[in-house]
């Protein structure tokens, strides 16, 4: 196998990874994308529609922007941080216009902020190909690969169409893989499995605030699509009685009485109340949600129908793979990470990252990660002798044997996303949930080996499982309620608890707060 | 679920083997072929990818059930949110001038849900 030689490898195609490419290759690196799907269609933004954290550069307007996020984020926020992403995001996005047709914003300008997936995605294509970026699509990475002194110098993986294996040597790795969905069936979703949190612990990296990731949304129970027409239904029963729901603006109330419901029988919305003026209009802001139920022959202003919440995981929760500097690095030499796959607790904290600070936060971590990247990419040698870092579902260690991957996925997903072990996170069934995990952990670490297409299935199997026990692991060790994360047996918000909490660990997994971890880097 | 691939339109461009993030299409002699239809994950966006409105993807994440290719094309349905999207507009279409609206409709619904629980609970 001979190794393609970049300047900038980014893993991922979504929106992050595809300001990470612009902006390294801006910086004047040469630059290769390798995306598990195709670069425009997949990951979450592909199907959505992010509008971004919009704040003019007037010192007491973006003041007090950041204070209101800053009181948001629930003592885990950095006033610097969101300083720089307004700052970043009220720049760069504007830059797409030659890709992108911008709408009006009814007063004669164009409406930036809020910008529709398939377009924005589209545009972002064109816009690295523009700049010089070398994308590879159905290339999925399976492993980093590290020099002697564990400072990571590319990855392996497989072209899905042929099934040949391939090797990039790059002087630094931008890891923009997206959050981890646990395959829930949110929409786009699908190949967000967690594969560059593994990656990234197994170069030495760790991860931050998994603990932050209940996080769901509503759709008919057919199929997930975006929420705008949901937003002010009411919901009955399967009698017809209408259920009692506390309104979105609750929180984790609206959630814990939407779940509670769905948990004793099916649910149905009834779209009755929508805004007078979004039944004319949704199909020309939201053609997908149209769609699917026009498909079905459902009128959905006038049919109830019925509704399931599916889980977001830490895509719109807030944690992921740690930085330890303003550059987006990891702590891995050689390793950068951005957007989802990263922590957003720098500028959400403990609340939701989803929506508009979310894209903010995937805009400008993608560009920092990307010039970051080219500046540090001189200093690579690219024949220094290779290690490969993957362990689970590539180097067993133990007798192959067959892997239910299905099974194991689907009590993943339960285990982070079931309504009931979700909305009232307690220590019994975390610690049943941790059990479980480990166990199955154990059966794909020791036995699973798999070749071709199955091998990339595999390894987002381990991604899944590993990325579940530092979820049920951060959840267990965060005794209190903050943010998006709810314990039932401690739902006050402890003082004492007000800081972040860092986790890692392969066959061991760990947790712990970041003023220790903090000590254990200058020690 | 991708329900149909109509090889009457089909120019064989291959767009949506290059665009379908499963991988769910192979290239084909004459048509494309869908190899991998379990893999589709119902995002709609190989409908988009196709100028010629020769795919059809059925609503519902585990079927591929779906009415048969003249009856859909007679219901308007085939190209939908190709058109639905001004996808293949000029840039000065306008295509995207409603998109505004999805913040304060938003909202709105949200502000509904809100005075209602009010109004519900008002005597607790």
């Amino acid at each position: 196998m001979s190794a393609t030689i970049t300047d900038v490898l980014i893993i991922g195609g979504g929106m992050a990874a595809a300001w990470a490419a612009i902006a390294a290759a801006e910086a004047g690196a040469s630059v290769l994308m390798v995306d598990k799907g195709a670069m425009g269609t997949s990951g979450v933004t592909a199907t959505g529609g992010p509008g971004h954290w919009w704040v003019p550069p007037d010192p007491a307007s973006r003041r007090e922007a950041i204070a209101r996020q800053t009181t948001k984020a629930a003592g885990l926020g950095d006033p610097e941080w969101m300083e720089r992403i307004l700052d970043l995001t009220w720049r760069h996005l504007p830059t797409i216009a030659p890709w992108y047709p911008f709408g009006s914003d009814g007063q004669g300008g164009r409406f930036i902020n809020g910008v529709r997936g398939p377009e924005y995605m589209r545009a972002l294509r064109a816009f690295a190909v523009a700049r010089g970026v070398e994308i590879r699509d159905h290339h999925p990475a399976l492993e980093l690969i590290a020099d002697p002194d564990g400072r990571v110098i590319g990855a392996r993986g497989l072209s899905l169409r042929d099934e040949h294996p391939w090797e990039v040597r790059a002087g630094a790795v931008v890891l923009a893989t997206g959050g981890a969905a646990f395959r829930s069936g949110l929409i786009g979703s699908h190949a967000c499995t967690g594969d560059g949190h593994l990656m990234a612990v197994e170069a030495g990296g760790r991860l931050s605030g998994m603990e932050f990731s209940i996080a769901y949304s509503l759709s008919p129970e057919w199929a997930s699509t975006r929420t705008l027409p949901y937003t002010g239904a009411r919901f009955y029963d399967v009698q017809g009685h209408e259920l009692d729901i506390a309104p979105p603006r609750t929180g984790h109330i609206h959630l814990q009485t939407l779940g509670a419901a769905m948990l004793a029988g099916p649910v149905f919305a009834d779209l009755v109340d929508a805004p007078r003026d979004l039944p004319a209009v949704l199909r020309r802001i939201q053609p997908l949600t149209a769609a699917a139920f026009e498909r079905r022959g459902i009128n959905l202003f006038r049919d109830r129908f019925p509704v399931r919440l599916f889980g977001e995981g830490t895509l719109r929760g807030t944690g992921g793979i740690d930085l330890v500097d303003g550059d987006c690095r990891t702590g891995v030499p050689g390793l950068f990470a951005a957007g989802d796959a990263a922590t957003r607790e720098p500028v959400a904290g403990a609340a939701s990252g989803g929506g508009a600070v979310n894209s903010a936060w995937a805009l400008s971590s993608g560009r920092i990660a990307g010039a970051a990247a080219a500046g540090e990419a001189t200093r690579a040698r690219h024949d220094a002798p290779a290690r490969a870092l993957g362990q689970a579902g590539l180097r067993p260690g133990g007798a192959v044997r067959d892997i239910d991957g299905v099974g194991l996925i689907r009590r993943a997903g339960a285990a982070i996303h079931d309504y009931d072990k979700a909305f009232w996170r307690r220590e019994e069934t975390l610690a049943a949930s941790a059990a479980e995990l480990d166990a199955d952990w154990r059966a794909i670490a020791d036995h699973g080996h798999a070749s071709g297409r199955a091998a990339v299935e595999l390894r987002s199997t381990a991604a899944v499982v590993a990325t579940a026990r530092w979820v049920v692991a951060s959840a267990r060790a965060r005794r209190e309620t903050r943010g998006l994360h709810y314990r039932d047996d401690a739902r006050q918000t402890d003082p004492a608890q007000a800081h972040r909490l860092i986790s890692g660990g392969l066959d061991d997994v760990w947790v712990r707060p970041l003023a220790d971890a903090k000590e254990e880097i200058a020690a | 679920m991708i329900a149909h691939l109509i090889a009457e339109r089909c120019t064989n461009c291959a767009a949506c083997v290059a665009a379908c993030p499963a991988l769910v299409f192979d290239p084909g002699a004459a048509q494309p072929v869908i190899a991998r239809a379990d893999a589709c994950e119902t995002c709609y966006l190989c409908e988009l990818a196709c100028s010629e409105d020769a795919l059809y993807v059925a609503p519902e994440t585990d079927s591929h059930a779906a009415a048969p290719v003249a009856e859909l094309i007679a219901a308007g349905l085939v190209g939908q949110i190709r058109r639905d999207s001004g996808w293949n507009d000029p840039f000065d279409a306008g295509q995207l001038d409603a998109y505004r609206l999805l913040g304060p409709l938003l909202g709105a619904g949200v502000e509904i849900a809100t005075r209602r629980h009010e109004a519900r609970h008002a005597g607790d």
